[in-house]
Protein backbone atom coordinates (compact mmCIF):
# COMPACT_ATOMS: atom_id res chain seq x y z
CA UNK A 1 0.00 0.00 0.00
CA UNK A 2 1.56 3.22 -1.09
CA UNK A 3 0.76 6.52 0.50
CA UNK A 4 -0.60 7.89 -2.78
CA UNK A 5 -2.95 4.95 -3.23
CA UNK A 6 -4.02 4.89 0.36
CA UNK A 7 -6.62 7.61 0.18
CA UNK A 8 -8.19 6.22 -2.99
CA UNK A 9 -8.21 2.62 -1.83
CA UNK A 10 -9.06 3.41 1.77
CA UNK A 11 -11.11 6.60 1.73
CA UNK A 12 -11.64 6.55 5.51
CA UNK A 13 -7.94 7.17 5.96
CA UNK A 14 -8.68 10.72 4.90
CA UNK A 15 -11.40 10.95 7.52
CA UNK A 16 -9.11 10.86 10.54
CA UNK A 17 -9.46 13.49 13.18
CA UNK A 18 -6.39 15.61 13.02
CA UNK A 19 -4.45 17.12 15.85
CA UNK A 20 -6.37 20.33 15.15
CA UNK A 21 -9.71 18.57 15.52
CA UNK A 22 -8.58 17.04 18.78
CA UNK A 23 -7.52 20.47 19.99
CA UNK A 24 -10.93 21.77 18.95
CA UNK A 25 -12.67 18.95 20.84
CA UNK A 26 -10.61 19.74 23.93
CA UNK A 27 -11.53 23.39 23.58
CA UNK A 28 -15.21 22.47 23.53
CA UNK A 29 -14.74 20.58 26.77
CA UNK A 30 -12.82 23.23 28.69
CA UNK A 31 -14.29 26.37 27.15
CA UNK A 32 -12.34 29.45 28.09
CA UNK A 33 -10.58 27.78 31.01
CA UNK A 34 -6.87 27.16 31.02
CA UNK A 35 -5.57 23.58 31.01
CA UNK A 36 -2.53 22.71 33.06
CA UNK A 37 -0.35 19.70 32.42
CA UNK A 38 0.03 17.10 35.11
CA UNK A 39 -1.96 15.14 37.69
CA UNK A 40 -3.44 12.98 34.91
CA UNK A 41 -1.86 9.66 33.96
CA UNK A 42 -3.07 7.79 30.91
CA UNK A 43 -2.04 4.17 30.52
CA UNK A 44 -2.30 2.55 27.11
CA UNK A 45 0.09 -0.04 25.73
CA UNK A 46 2.92 1.69 23.80
CA UNK A 47 2.56 -0.91 21.05
CA UNK A 48 -0.89 -2.14 20.07
CA UNK A 49 -1.28 -5.12 17.74
CA UNK A 50 -5.01 -4.76 17.29
CA UNK A 51 -6.67 -1.37 17.55
CA UNK A 52 -10.15 -2.86 17.90
CA UNK A 53 -9.82 -3.29 21.61
CA UNK A 54 -7.18 -1.42 23.54
CA UNK A 55 -7.21 -1.35 27.32
CA UNK A 56 -7.07 2.26 28.48
CA UNK A 57 -6.60 3.22 32.11
CA UNK A 58 -6.78 6.79 33.29
CA UNK A 59 -5.89 7.93 36.78
CA UNK A 60 -5.96 11.40 38.29
CA UNK A 61 -4.07 12.47 41.39
CA UNK A 62 -6.77 13.70 43.71
CA UNK A 63 -7.68 13.16 47.37
CA UNK A 64 -11.30 12.63 46.21
CA UNK A 65 -12.82 14.40 49.20
CA UNK A 66 -16.00 16.44 49.17
CA UNK A 67 -13.92 19.61 48.90
CA UNK A 68 -11.40 18.41 46.40
CA UNK A 69 -12.37 15.82 43.83
CA UNK A 70 -12.47 15.03 40.15
CA UNK A 71 -15.74 15.89 38.48
CA UNK A 72 -15.10 14.51 35.00
CA UNK A 73 -12.46 12.84 32.86
CA UNK A 74 -12.59 13.21 29.08
CA UNK A 75 -10.60 11.04 26.66
CA UNK A 76 -9.77 12.56 23.26
CA UNK A 77 -7.97 10.92 20.33
CA UNK A 78 -5.85 12.66 17.72
CA UNK A 79 -6.05 9.99 15.04
CA UNK A 80 -9.53 8.49 15.20
CA UNK A 81 -12.37 9.38 12.79
CA UNK A 82 -13.99 11.20 15.71
CA UNK A 83 -11.87 12.92 18.37
CA UNK A 84 -14.08 12.12 21.36
CA UNK A 85 -13.66 8.65 22.83
CA UNK A 86 -15.44 8.74 26.16
CA UNK A 87 -16.27 11.01 29.09
CA UNK A 88 -16.57 9.84 32.69
CA UNK A 89 -18.48 11.81 35.31
CA UNK A 90 -17.91 11.14 38.97
CA UNK A 91 -17.82 12.72 42.40
CA UNK A 92 -16.08 12.22 45.73
CA UNK A 93 -17.93 8.94 46.24
CA UNK A 94 -15.73 7.31 43.61
CA UNK A 95 -12.94 7.27 46.24
CA UNK A 96 -10.31 6.84 43.54
CA UNK A 97 -10.18 8.75 40.29
CA UNK A 98 -9.18 5.68 38.32
CA UNK A 99 -11.20 4.28 35.43
CA UNK A 100 -10.39 1.47 33.01
CA UNK A 101 -12.13 0.77 29.72
CA UNK A 102 -11.52 -0.67 26.25
CA UNK A 103 -11.28 1.63 23.25
CA UNK A 104 -10.78 1.55 19.48
CA UNK A 105 -7.75 3.23 17.95
CA UNK A 106 -7.63 3.58 14.20
CA UNK A 107 -4.04 4.74 13.90
CA UNK A 108 -0.79 5.32 15.73
CA UNK A 109 -1.50 8.44 17.68
CA UNK A 110 -1.52 10.43 20.86
CA UNK A 111 -4.48 10.08 23.19
CA UNK A 112 -5.29 12.86 25.63
CA UNK A 113 -7.04 12.75 28.98
CA UNK A 114 -8.50 15.93 30.42
CA UNK A 115 -9.63 15.99 34.04
CA UNK A 116 -12.06 18.56 35.36
CA UNK A 117 -11.78 19.20 39.10
CA UNK A 118 -14.64 20.37 41.28
CA UNK A 119 -12.94 23.76 41.65
CA UNK A 120 -13.24 24.22 37.89
CA UNK A 121 -9.59 23.69 37.02
CA UNK A 122 -8.54 21.43 34.16
CA UNK A 123 -5.53 19.14 34.01
CA UNK A 124 -4.31 17.07 31.13
CA UNK A 125 -2.02 14.21 30.29
CA UNK A 126 -1.40 12.16 27.18
CA UNK A 127 -0.03 8.84 26.01
CA UNK A 128 1.36 7.92 22.61
CA UNK A 129 0.85 4.54 21.03
CA UNK A 130 1.84 2.65 17.92
CA UNK A 131 -1.01 0.70 16.33
CA UNK A 132 -0.03 -2.07 13.90
CA UNK A 133 -3.56 -3.20 12.98
CA UNK A 134 -6.08 -0.38 12.94
CA UNK A 135 -9.58 -0.67 14.32
CA UNK A 136 -11.58 -2.03 11.46
CA UNK A 137 -13.48 0.64 9.58
CA UNK A 138 -13.97 -1.19 6.27
CA UNK B 1 -26.88 -5.69 16.82
CA UNK B 2 -27.44 -8.49 19.23
CA UNK B 3 -30.87 -8.15 20.76
CA UNK B 4 -29.92 -10.20 23.78
CA UNK B 5 -28.27 -7.69 26.02
CA UNK B 6 -26.26 -9.73 28.45
CA UNK B 7 -24.52 -7.77 31.12
CA UNK B 8 -21.92 -8.93 33.57
CA UNK B 9 -21.19 -7.15 36.84
CA UNK B 10 -18.26 -7.99 39.07
CA UNK B 11 -18.47 -6.42 42.51
CA UNK B 12 -18.13 -7.66 46.08
CA UNK B 13 -21.29 -8.89 47.82
CA UNK B 14 -20.11 -7.67 51.20
CA UNK B 15 -17.88 -4.84 52.33
CA UNK B 16 -16.89 -2.95 55.45
CA UNK B 17 -18.31 0.55 55.84
CA UNK B 18 -15.97 3.04 54.22
CA UNK B 19 -14.15 0.41 52.19
CA UNK B 20 -13.34 1.19 48.56
CA UNK B 21 -14.93 -1.37 46.27
CA UNK B 22 -14.08 -2.01 42.63
CA UNK B 23 -16.86 -2.49 40.13
CA UNK B 24 -16.37 -4.01 36.70
CA UNK B 25 -19.20 -4.05 34.23
CA UNK B 26 -19.37 -5.54 30.76
CA UNK B 27 -22.36 -5.33 28.44
CA UNK B 28 -22.82 -7.34 25.29
CA UNK B 29 -23.17 -4.90 22.40
CA UNK B 30 -21.64 -4.64 18.91
CA UNK B 31 -21.00 -0.88 19.17
CA UNK B 32 -21.41 -0.49 15.41
CA UNK B 33 -19.29 2.59 14.79
CA UNK B 34 -21.08 4.03 11.77
CA UNK B 35 -17.81 4.09 9.82
CA UNK B 36 -17.97 0.61 8.36
CA UNK B 37 -19.32 -0.31 4.94
CA UNK B 38 -20.98 -3.43 3.60
CA UNK B 39 -19.44 -5.33 0.70
CA UNK B 40 -21.69 -3.29 -1.59
CA UNK B 41 -20.25 -0.08 -0.25
CA UNK B 42 -23.24 0.98 1.77
CA UNK B 43 -22.53 2.65 5.05
CA UNK B 44 -23.65 0.62 8.06
CA UNK B 45 -25.53 3.04 10.30
CA UNK B 46 -24.23 3.80 13.73
CA UNK B 47 -25.67 1.71 16.54
CA UNK B 48 -23.90 2.25 19.82
CA UNK B 49 -24.52 2.63 23.52
CA UNK B 50 -24.44 6.33 24.34
CA UNK B 51 -24.75 6.47 28.09
CA UNK B 52 -23.96 4.46 31.17
CA UNK B 53 -25.22 5.45 34.60
CA UNK B 54 -24.55 3.77 37.94
CA UNK B 55 -26.70 4.57 40.96
CA UNK B 56 -26.14 3.51 44.57
CA UNK B 57 -29.46 3.33 46.42
CA UNK B 58 -30.92 5.71 43.88
CA UNK B 59 -28.12 8.28 44.00
CA UNK B 60 -25.96 8.65 40.90
CA UNK B 61 -22.31 7.86 41.63
CA UNK B 62 -20.84 7.37 38.17
CA UNK B 63 -21.79 8.20 34.60
CA UNK B 64 -20.11 7.78 31.23
CA UNK B 65 -20.82 9.24 27.79
CA UNK B 66 -19.79 6.72 25.17
CA UNK B 67 -18.72 7.43 21.61
CA UNK B 68 -18.06 5.10 18.64
CA UNK B 69 -14.44 4.72 19.77
CA UNK B 70 -15.48 2.45 22.62
CA UNK B 71 -14.72 -1.16 21.74
CA UNK B 72 -17.47 -3.73 21.18
CA UNK B 73 -18.88 -5.21 24.36
CA UNK B 74 -18.08 -2.13 26.43
CA UNK B 75 -16.22 -2.71 29.68
CA UNK B 76 -15.83 -0.10 32.39
CA UNK B 77 -14.02 -0.48 35.69
CA UNK B 78 -14.48 2.11 38.41
CA UNK B 79 -14.68 2.32 42.16
CA UNK B 80 -16.89 3.62 44.93
CA UNK B 81 -17.02 3.76 48.72
CA UNK B 82 -19.27 1.24 50.44
CA UNK B 83 -21.51 3.57 52.42
CA UNK B 84 -24.55 1.47 53.26
CA UNK B 85 -26.22 -1.81 52.39
CA UNK B 86 -28.37 -1.65 49.32
CA UNK B 87 -28.51 -1.93 45.58
CA UNK B 88 -26.28 -0.65 42.84
CA UNK B 89 -28.08 -0.19 39.56
CA UNK B 90 -26.37 -0.11 36.19
CA UNK B 91 -28.26 1.39 33.27
CA UNK B 92 -27.20 1.57 29.64
CA UNK B 93 -28.92 3.62 26.94
CA UNK B 94 -28.14 3.80 23.27
CA UNK B 95 -29.13 4.25 19.65
CA UNK B 96 -32.33 2.63 18.34
CA UNK B 97 -33.93 2.85 21.77
CA UNK B 98 -31.43 0.46 23.24
CA UNK B 99 -31.79 0.17 26.99
CA UNK B 100 -30.58 -2.40 29.44
CA UNK B 101 -30.31 -2.49 33.14
CA UNK B 102 -28.82 -4.73 35.76
CA UNK B 103 -28.26 -4.47 39.47
CA UNK B 104 -26.12 -5.85 42.24
CA UNK B 105 -26.73 -6.10 45.96
CA UNK B 106 -24.18 -5.21 48.58
CA UNK B 107 -24.22 -5.80 52.31
CA UNK B 108 -22.19 -3.25 54.25
CA UNK B 109 -21.14 -4.06 57.78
Amino acid sequence: MTIVGASTLYPWLGAQATEAEATQAIKQIVGASKIRSGRVTLDIPPLVENGNSVVLKVSVQSPMTLDDHVRAIHIVAEGNPLPNIVSFHMNHRAARAVVTTRVRLSDSQRVWAIAQMNDGSYWQGFAATLVTLAACTE
Amino acid sequence: MTQTSRTLVTMPATAKKGEVIDIRIIVQHDMESGFRHTELGELIPRDIIREFVCTYNGEEIFRADLHPAIAANPMIMFSTIATESGTLEFNWKGDNDYASSTSGKITVT
